[in-house]
């Protein structure tokens, strides 16, 4: 399936290897992408301070690099609902835009809501020996409505075992500008989230929205500096525990409906022979899963 | 009290609730188990979300048509003697109130809970008269006797604990008696029998007025408010005008969720239903009923964004899961409205020039809405006062700069590369393993967002740098037939190694574009249930 991926911009600023892991998967999954070059940033920064006016540049920016694709496949379940809803306010008097932004809003999914709800894949065979605890983001959860494709993906990762942290769905304090504008009130609510995640005891905590991963991995860093706390706990995207897939494993692409057998994977067979119909070229990385994420 | 009782700073507040982490645990706790009920009852409900699309359809109804249900009330409610004050603005409200009780020549009142009653100050201005005013509903004269606002719209002493609450008795009334609170209460029993018994003026809120009958209906939990309402010859009623519902079919089904989202419980253990003065042959009730319909703003919000806010039915299920809220408490709105509901209904009662911060304190996670019975989209509302506000003029001259930067910035990619690879130079520099600590807090731009925790670089080779490299070499290699090779691992750090020395310039493969659109209309096919678009309520005048 061709798709046009929308990386948001953390992910492409400070994350680039969330956005690769994320090609990865895809990529084995069937899917050739494509990143249109003309697009930064979906312009919630700006609408969700009051700032809508200035920026309409920035959505119409996107809107246009967008439109034409006819799946578009997101990182950001926050960056998807404003080009799925909130930006939509903005254009009500330009027909030209508003098109462009219907389509836009008709043709992006999330993700896991990607995989598992229009390529009906839940198990992409990945592997983690692991225990995590996942935080299910605000925009994601509540206003796409994305609450259990992420958790069934990971519940499909051979190995990992889910600890559920109190509270997953309460917001961890980021909310883009808020934690700028009001710090105080931020770094209180991240830090509760934090001492939620630590409880846990989990090895990972996994996000699907990297906004809400980088501020409780900041505040989680701080903890471990400032003594107060001994637990190194890692944070990582679900693309990324996706993407740990042993070297050689490999399963048939998913036709239309559900259909990846869960044990599709061959062995550590060698990866580059095409005895397999539609198998997408892939390997994983160089190294094993395992130590891919052995720290 | 009126609406607003702190107008220090926002962070200011903040900074006095954080000092006082008793009352942050203490509203945490009681969060943590209204919340906890309130899901339970939803969830146990097959029809709990039917029943709010309904009710948001019955409320959205007569606020379109409220001018005709005011008119139906008030007819209704004059038919069963009560009498009708229109009150614009709060002042009139309380100027309406004190002819009322000059006229019963009485220099005391009992009162139950009202929230309309506090946001135009009905204690303080009658103590002002020298009207003395006794509360009757427990939480309400715990706050009373000990002077604290209210920090919460349905349990206003949620921030007090057994022992404190002994204390304010003890100390006031010269309680002698333990914390065990059914003990408090009976000596507040006590206190308050004698009280009830010589009242001869009594003050209520209103939950929901019924055009059909002329209807006052009370919901409370210690049936205060029935005897607040029976007992004296002279009932006052203070009702918002857009407190109003068609018929008793409606209370039906704004009750059940009003009981839910607020207690987590089936029903309540109160429901009064005053139905105009004491008639003939009956024991009891008010020989003298007047029902005060205050506006104090509202009509404004009629025909706007903000006619929705107007649904609210005052249950707090939108504070109960605010994680802002749960952090500041109550009383870091400085407002007696407080949470999400408080942020959207505060400024638009009392406009924004003094409440101008509270809209962004919000996280816009929209944990509000999802619990709202009255399907008020609480956080998109919070968003368009943000809009208003810039639009209005609002914003601070360097908030304008930085955003219209920042908008220039992040709509070019040609600015944006260039600006990210600066940032990632600086960060680079000042930072440690890959990370901005606490020592960078002073820089203005970030706000203290480092004091308390880390922010990871911007990196050197972004992401659609990567994805370009990656791209090329599966070209070169599949060219070659060989294994494509994908980005390095992640390190410890979660630094990521440049996956090449030299990102490619992009070369992307095209998609074919597809031009079909035509599945798009269907899109923000928002059911908008209205009825009717008359909005034009006069101010119940």
């Amino acid at each position: 399936m061709d798709i046009a991926l929308f990386p948001g911009c953390l992910v492409d600023m400070m994350y680039p290897e969330v956005g690769m892991a994320a090609v990865h998967v895809l990529e084995r999954l069937g899917c050739h992408i494509t990143l249109p070059q003309d697009q930064v940033c979906c312009g919630q920064p700006l609408t969700n301070s009051g700032f809508g006016e200035k920026a309409k540049p920035m959505m119409t920016n996107v809107l246009n690099a967008y439109a034409d694709y006819p799946v578009i496949v997101s990182l950001s379940g926050s960056c998807t609902y404003q080009l799925k809803d909130e930006c939509a306010r903005y254009f009500q008097d330009d027909p030209e835009m508003r098109t462009k932004q219907q389509a836009v809003a008709s043709h992006i999914y999330e993700f896991s809501q990607f995989i598992v709800d229009v390529l009906g894949v839940t198990d992409v065979g990945a592997e983690l020996n692991a225990s995590f605890t996942y935080r299910a983001s605000c925009h994601l959860t509540r206003m796409l409505g994305v609450k259990t494709e992420p958790l069934e993906l990971l519940s499909h990762v051979h190995g990992l075992r889910y600890i559920e942290m109190q509270a997953p769905a309460r917001c961890c304090g980021f909310g883009g500008t808020f934690s700028v504008k009001e710090p105080d009130i931020s770094s209180q609510m991240v830090h509760e989230k934090a001492e939620h995640v630590l409880a846990t005891e989990a090895d990972y905590l996994v996000g699907a929205d990297q906004a809400c991963l980088l501020n409780i991995e900041g505040a989680l860093e701080h903890m471990y500096e400032t003594g107060q706390t001994k637990r190194q706990i890692k944070v990582r995207n679900l693309a990324q525990i996706l993407d740990n897939v042993p070297k050689g494993k490999r399963f048939y692409m998913p036709s239309k409906s559900n259909a990846v057998p869960n044990d599709a994977a061959v062995g550590n067979a060698p990866t580059n022979d095409a005895t397999l119909d539609n198998a997408p070229a892939f390997a994983s990385s160089q190294t094993s899963a395992d130590a891919k994420e052995a720290n | 009290m009126p609406l607003l009782y702190d107008t220090e700073p926002l962070a200011k507040r903040v900074e006095n609730v954080e000092e006082d982490s008793f009352k942050q645990h203490a509203i945490q706790n009681a969060q943590d188990s209204i919340g906890a009920k309130r899901n339970q009852i939803a969830e146990s409900d097959p029809l709990w979300d039917e029943k709010c699309n309904q009710a948001a359809i019955i409320r959205d109804h007569v606020l379109d048509n409220l001018d005709y249900y005011i008119k139906e009330f008030v007819t209704n409610a004059e038919s069963h003697g009560a009498q009708i004050h229109f009150a614009p603005k709060g002042e009139d409200a309380i100027n309406e109130i004190l002819d009322i009780i000059k006229e019963t020549g009485e220099t005391s009142v009992i009162k139950s809970k009202s929230m309309m009653s506090e946001e135009i100050g009905v204690d303080s201005s009658l103590e002002e008269h020298g009207i003395k005013v006794t509360e009757t509903d427990c939480a309400e004269n715990i706050l009373q006797t000990c002077k604290q606002p209210p920090s919460h719209i349905v349990v206003p002493a949620l921030h007090l604990d057994r022992s404190h609450i002994r204390d304010v008795y003890r100390d006031t009334y010269g309680y002698k008696g333990s914390d065990d609170p059914q003990e408090i209460t009976h000596f507040l029993r006590h206190l308050l029998r004698p009280v009830f018994l010589s009242g001869h003026v009594g003050i209520t809120g209103c939950n929901f007025g019924i055009a059909q009958t002329g209807t006052c209906t009370l919901v409370t939990n210690e049936g205060n408010a029935r005897m607040v309402s029976g007992l004296p010859e002279t009932l006052i009623v203070v009702l918002g005008i857009d407190r109003l519902l068609p018929d008793l079919d409606a209370l039906d089904i704004m009750n059940s969720l009003l009981v839910g989202s607020a207690v987590g419980a089936k029903m309540t253990s109160s429901l009064t239903l005053n139905t105009g003065k004491r008639h003939e042959g009956e024991a009891d009730g008010p020989v003298h009923m007047h029902i005060v319909m205050v506006n104090n703003g509202r009509s404004k919000m009629l025909g706007g964004t903000y006619q929705k806010m107007l649904r609210c039915i005052r249950c707090g299920a939108c504070m109960n899961i605010c994680p802002v809220y749960r952090q500041i408490t109550g009383h870091g709105y400085g407002s007696i409205y407080p949470g999400p509901m408080g942020i959207v209904l505060t400024p638009q009662l009392q406009g924004y020039k003094e409440t101008g911060e509270l809209p962004y304190a919000c996280s816009l996670c929209g944990g509000c809405a999802s619990v709202c019975p009255m399907k008020i989209p609480i956080n998109s509302l919070i968003l368009s006062e943000r809009y208003d506000m810039v639009q209005e003029g609002d914003a601070s001259g360097l908030d304008n700069f930085l955003y219209k930067t920042a908008g220039k910035i992040l709509g070019n990619t040609k600015k944006y590369n260039s600006v990210t690879k600066k940032a990632a130079r600086i960060m680079q520099k000042k930072g440690k393993d890959g990370r901005l600590e606490s020592d960078t807090a002073w820089v203005p731009v970030l706000k203290g967002w480092t004091q308390t925790r880390d922010l990871r670089n911007v990196q050197k080779v972004k992401f659609r740098d990567q994805f370009a490299a990656y791209e090329a070499q599966k070209g070169t290699q599949q060219a070659s037939g060989a294994q494509v090779p994908t980005a390095a691992p992640t390190t410890s750090r979660g630094q990521t190694p440049s996956a090449s020395k030299e990102a490619v310039a992009g070369k992307h493969a095209k998609v074919a574009a597809s031009n079909d659109t035509s599945n798009a209309a269907t899109h923000n096919a928002n059911a908008n249930v209205r009825n009717g678009a008359n909005t034009n309520a006069k101010d119940g005048e």
